[in-house]
């Protein structure tokens, strides 16, 4: 495991509420996910997975406790307290997301949907689109950036959509069911091609699953309850 | 796993010496569990007693080690009815972990911890397996996938019981 437990958490939640009307989806969560780790979120459906995994990223703002990002280099960001444009910035800047339907934009090529954070931070076009076409035929898929989404495959689907998550070296890569639409070869080849790439890059990984084999890729896995974190389940590698 | 009949498969092969055999079994079966010689060379004993195998003379020289094994025409009818019949699905750790789970149940003690103990092994186990993938050869590959997804139907089972044990406290008072 790369996690260097010295030093401080790259997120940290303390004391996570969160309702949607009258339910309650997280009851009180305190959860540190370390720098360079790979951590599995699982539990079973309506457990408040999403949730969780939406208030880390920012793109939920939790009703109650706070979620802390110590990105390297510079300050400590309470992000939960930031309003929406600072947390869409940060969004775009330090964290990647990927789904279990990619969610890719149909219109567009596999280069120009991955091209895309690229672009809306500013990146040159020309760049944009070399930092791409590398990171697709790093991912395998070399040749196929010209292809649209509805030409590919489940998996090569999903690595366009891992390498849009990546192309902008995010801190941190939220997956949410990264492979739940594929069968079990596939989803072998897009999850050994994700986490290569993020050993290398050191990037953290917060990657939420209901399946047991996916989880077994990480460092450590953290189950959610009700809304709450499984007491006494928390295994290290 | 039936290592004798494995150990029957691989002579039908080829006529092989309990040495051979053995490295043989290692290399295609043993995962990080190698078979004692022990084993092989009783193993071979009770086949040739059985007729399944014959010895095919010995080398000077002694020892058990010496002698060259070929599979008899009993021995391949027994290897094709053994690759033919089905296993019969391992229940054991299930019925030991329905066992515990009943006993804490009736204890009233926390069956939600004893289950949470026993994910975690299988989750590490898993992992384990599941790094041992990345430098393997498809063969150990294949092996450790089978690992990985009868460890998993066993997760699929803690989940479930984990999910029922409020209802399952209830049944057992009642009883």
């Amino acid at each position: 495991m790369s996690t260097n437990d010295t030093t401080a958490p790259i997120l940290s939640a303390r004391g996570l509420h969160h309702s949607f009307r009258h339910t309650a989806a997280l009851r009180g969560i305190d959860l540190d996910v370390h720098a360079g780790e790979v951590l599995a979120v699982m539990g079973p459906s309506g457990s408040g997975k999403s949730t969780l995994l939406h208030c880390l990223a920012g793109v939920l703002v939790p009703d109650g406790g706070s979620v802390t990002y110590r990105p390297a280099g510079r300050s400590p960001l309470e992000t939960s307290a930031l309003g929406e444009p600072k947390r869409a910035r940060l969004r775009l800047t330090d964290f990647g997301f990927v789904f279990q339907f990619g969610q890719l934009l149909p219109e567009l090529t596999a280069v120009d949907n991955v091209s895309l954070p690229l672009l809306l931070a500013g990146t040159r076009r020309a760049e944009a689109l070399r930092r791409s076409s590398d990171l697709l035929a790093r991912l395998g898929m070399d040749g196929m950036g010209a292809k649209l989404p509805g030409e590919l495959s489940g998996g090569q689907a999903q690595r366009v959509a891992v390498a849009r998550a990546m192309v902008a070296s995010p801190a941190v890569l939220f997956a949410d069911e990264p492979t739940g639409s594929l069968d079990s070869l596939a989803s072998e080849n897009v999850l050994t091609l994700m986490l290569e790439l993020v050993r290398e890059t050191g990037t953290t990984v917060v990657m939420i699953t209901h399946d047991a084999r996916t989880a077994a890729y990480a460092d450590r896995e953290v189950i959610v309850r009700d809304g709450g974190i499984g007491a006494g389940y928390r295994v290290s590698a | 796993m039936n290592t004798s009949r494995t150990l029957l498969g691989l002579l039908s092969l080829e006529p092989s010496y309990g040495y051979d055999l053995k490295h043989s079994y290692d290399r295609y079966f043993g995962a990080g569990k190698a078979l004692a010689f022990g084993q092989v060379y009783s193993t071979l004993a009770r086949m040739v007693r059985d007729e399944l195998i014959r010895a095919l003379g010995e080398e000077t020289g002694g020892g058990p080690d010496r002698k060259k094994y070929e599979i008899t025409a009993a021995g391949q009818d027994t290897v094709r009815e053994w690759l033919f019949t089905p296993v019969v699905p391992s229940e054991h750790l299930q019925s030991e972990l329905f066992a515990k789970t009943v006993i804490a149940l009736l204890l009233d003690d926390d069956a939600d911890r004893l289950l949470d103990v026993q994910r975690g092994e299988h989750m590490a186990r898993m992992r384990e397996l599941t790094r041992l993938k990345k430098d393997a050869d498809l063969l150990q590959v294949l092996m450790c996938d089978h690992g990985l997804f009868h460890i998993e139907a066993d997760l699929r089972w803690i989940d479930l019981t984990s999910a029922r044990l409020i209802q399952l406290k209830k049944e057992l008072q009642k009883a």
